[in-house]
């Protein structure tokens, strides 16, 4: 009996395998059905998915924190401002509400995080323009988060 | 026992399961390893790519389409001398100066010959050139962006047709003139066309570092058409062949004043002296017109400079250059095969395809075996250079293509068919029938030391029955061929843009990792970018307004702008500020006399507007970049001439700010 269900199993798996056609399997798995996401996550423990998984913060560094404002300003202000919501959120005291991983992980791989991610799924579902990919390098993401460091919530 | 007979049956399944897998499922064993279903073969699973890039000329439409083998799937029509409303090109400021010549804009031309450039006589994937043929033209296309980067007019020729193809390391590009017109151009009777009318060949240099392309000489040819060409290669490197017809130099009724000669020639022309014979100073400067477009990818603008000037040479200022090579019948295809020492000459009207041989030829020139002259330039003895002639083959050769593997395909306009052929012992191995009346035929790298001999394109000149009917103009159609086995096996048809002529084909993986995704916002140079919102602004001078716009998802800034008056020029330079592949945004005017702008991330486009009416009006964008993109929009207030309300542009109420 146990033989026969093991038989059974190796057709279909060959069947299968058929099916795939020796096709290299690098493409994206099908999208699949999601479990709703019950439970909730401390946004000050999140770091959220993609190349950053820890940053160091020590003191503010003025001369980093003015050049990740010019790159704010040429590349992201254009959806966000600091003191209110626009395209995308209001960023002043960002660095209180989230993990410096997360803030970065957002600007460098936006498109998995709103995909995967429960807080950045949250956000989309309420701005419903998805947050760009603007190609940065991992060096002016930091150089941002250094400079939202410097602007509080008022 | 019952444990056994289990498991055989387990085995007996599973050979079954692995018998039908190895033979793809089909049940035409017996046809070789690679039959299969036609369907199987041509299908590329969603979210698959095909394994070649096929370049097909858009003939009359002037563009070149991108479509995918063995899908036949059309990915993108490409730009290249007619205007594309889709893509703004020709309407943008920026586009407009690639479609300048010497006798001003021209919004169309007929594209006929691609060719892929070439390094060490393989493909090496960097730009495909391509020839207008109605106003002399070359063009390049770059292969990074898919875009038309270059396009050069030729003058002394008309009817650009025996271009634009490649020397083995694109040292040149080549465009040969099939009409021969007089030289140089005058008003003068055209029944003196004998001895005063010329056949321009010309060189056009391409610089290895960028691609850029500098007319260099032209020979000056009797007055010949000159119909086909290819480069030599390996042996043959160094040599160029041109097909000719109407060396009865007719100027009426061609059908039959041009068909008389026994022979007509393939000029074979050793490109290399005469480009010595140049650099040392040899030639005439002669004075002409001819417009050179550049467009630069930094700057997103084209410029136009027309040249006056162009070397030209007469064959007789380099002796031992130029030979006439005499082939049966007004030949139309001229094609060499990987090795270099096979020139093919496919004459239309001859009931056999002729081969020529690079070494008998070389011989032949050494001991002078010469059967006279034409125009001081030495005829060999056709006996003395043959190589070989493929016997009854069909009728109307065409072009013929190789599969590097020793067999040759040539195409039969009359019989409707491909033909394959053995070189060297010249023997017919196969034939399969097109629907209708071939043209051209193409095998990805068919024209290099290297083809990928798996797939040959029949590109066809009648449709007729072959798809549903759309009234009386009906679609053009190309149709793919398995090659692999000894026996051709036809796979699809699938419909093309305008009449295809040739097509130029290279393996998917030779583009795929060097395809740009963006343009970088920091080396965007155009003169009115502006690259953070903060810089959007709204400047007059006189009647000219200047808005420098940015968009992104999914909004314009500024999206109010006031003080507008009718009879200004307004010009909308727009910069996409997205840096994230395929996210593109379109803008347009209600009531612009132009296109919309389609502008791709990092990059700047202009747009010219001249308001006719009071009022408000507005522009939107035009592709669906967001779920907020229907809200992407804005209003311009246009108000009577003379009137006082001031420039004043907003975004949400706020003069336009950073933060």
């Amino acid at each position: 009996m146990k033989l026969k269900v093991l038989v059974v199993a190796l057709v279909v798996a060959m069947v299968s395998s058929c099916g795939s056609d020796g096709k290299k399997s690098d493409k994206k798995a099908a999208p699949k059905e999601e479990k709703k996401e019950v439970v909730e996550v401390d946004p000050m423990k999140d770091k959220g998915i993609g190349p950053i998984t820890s940053v160091t913060l020590t003191e503010i560094d003025q001369a980093m924190a003015d050049k990740g404002k010019a790159v704010f300003s040429a590349k992201c202000s254009a959806c966000h401002k600091m003191s209110k919501r626009f395209v995308g959120p209001a960023l002043a005291g960002i660095t209180e509400r989230r993990t410096p991983e997360w803030i970065m992980n957002m600007i460098l791989n936006p498109e998995e995080m709103v995909e995967k991610n429960p807080i950045a799924k949250k956000l989309l579902a309420e701005y419903l323009s998805p947050m760009a990919n603007q190609s940065l390098t991992e060096e002016e993401a930091r150089l941002i988060l250094e400079y939202f460091r410097t602007v509080k919530e008022k | 026992m019952k444990t056994i007979l289990k498991s055989l049956l387990a085995i007996t399944v599973l050979s079954v399961v692995f018998t039908s897998c190895g033979n793809g499922g089909s049940k035409k064993g017996a046809q070789g390893a690679l039959s299969g279903s036609a369907a199987e073969k041509v299908y590329v699973a969603p979210g698959e790519h095909d394994e070649f890039y096929a370049f097909v000329s858009g003939g009359f439409s002037g563009q070149l389409a991108v479509y995918g083998l063995p899908s036949g799937r059309l990915f993108k029509v490409i730009p290249v001398f007619s205007v594309d409303a889709e893509k703004a090109y020709g309407f943008n400021e920026e586009t407009k100066p690639m479609l300048n010549t010497s006798h001003g804009f021209i919004p169309w031309d007929d594209s006929h010959h691609p060719d892929i450039s070439q390094t060490a006589g393989e493909l090496d994937g960097r730009w495909v050139f391509i020839n207008g043929n109605n106003t002399p033209r070359i063009a390049k296309i770059d292969l990074t962006t898919f875009e038309t980067t270059e396009i050069i007019e030729i003058p002394n020729s008309a009817g650009n047709h025996s271009s634009s193809f490649v020397t083995e390391n694109t040292e040149y590009v080549v465009a040969g003139t099939r009409f021969s017109v007089p030289y140089p151009q005058r008003d003068m009777p055209i029944e003196e066309y004998k001895g005063n009318f010329k056949g321009a060949l010309s060189f056009i240099s391409v610089d290895p570092e960028d691609g850029a392309m500098d007319l260099k000489f032209q020979i000056m040819m009797p007055g010949f058409n000159y119909d086909l060409s290819h480069p030599g290669r390996g042996k043959s490197h160094g040599w160029f062949f041109f097909t000719t017809y109407n060396t009865e130099e007719a100027n009426s009724l061609l059908e039959v004043n041009a068909s008389q000669n026994d022979k007509d020639f393939i000029a074979a022309i050793n490109w290399k002296k005469i480009e010595e014979y140049v650099n040392n100073g040899g030639g005439t400067k002669a004075p002409t017109r001819y417009a050179h477009n550049v467009y630069n990818e930094t700057t997103h603008t084209a410029t136009s400079t027309i040249k006056e000037e162009v070397v030209v040479v007469d064959p007789s200022e380099v002796p031992g250059a130029i030979y006439f090579l005499p082939t049966p019948k007004s030949p139309h295809g001229c094609d060499v095969d990987p090795s270099g020492e096979y020139i093919i000459g496919s004459g239309k009207l001859a009931a056999e395809l002729t081969a020529h041989s690079f070494t008998k030829m070389l011989a032949a020139i050494e001991g002078e075996k010469f059967d006279g002259e034409a125009y001081g330039i030495p005829i060999l003895k056709y006996d003395e250079i043959l190589a070989g002639a493929v016997k009854q083959p069909g009728l109307g050769p065409l072009h013929t293509e190789f599969d590097g593997q020793g067999n040759a395909y040539t195409t039969f306009f009359i019989s409707s068919e491909v033909v394959k052929w053995k070189l060297g012992t010249w023997e017919v191995v196969d034939r399969k029938p097109t629907y209708y009346s071939v043209g051209h035929l193409m095998i990805p790298g068919g024209n290099s030391r290297k083809p990928f001999g798996k797939y040959v394109l029949a590109m066809n000149k009648i449709t007729k029955d072959r798809y549903l009917p759309t009234g009386p103009e009906v679609t053009q159609s190309a149709q793919l061929y398995d090659i692999t086995g000894e026996k051709m096996e036809l796979l699809l048809d699938f419909p093309t843009i305008g009449e295809p002529h040739y097509a130029a084909g290279c393996p998917a993986d030779l583009l795929k990792p060097n395809s740009k995704k963006i343009f970088k916002l920091e080396e965007n140079e155009h003169e009115y970018a502006v690259k953070s919102e903060a810089e959007a602004k709204v400047v007059r001078d006189g009647n000219e307004v200047h808005i420098y716009m940015t968009m992104i998802r999914s909004h314009f800034a500024p999206d109010n702008i006031e003080g507008i008056q009718v009879g200004d020029k307004v010009y909308f330079h727009v910069t996409n500020l997205e840096q994230d592949y395929d996210v593109p945004h379109g803008i347009s005017m209600i009531g612009a006399n132009t296109s919309e702008l389609l502008i791709m991330p990092g990059q700047t486009e202009t747009f010219v507007w001249e308001p006719k009416q009071v009022g408000v009006w507005p522009f939107y964008c035009t592709d669906f970049c967001s779920a907020l993109h229907q809200e992407m929009q804005g209003y311009v207030r246009v108000s009577p001439k003379g009137s006082s309300v001031p420039i004043t542009y907003t975004l949400d109420g706020d003069a336009v700010d950073a933060e």
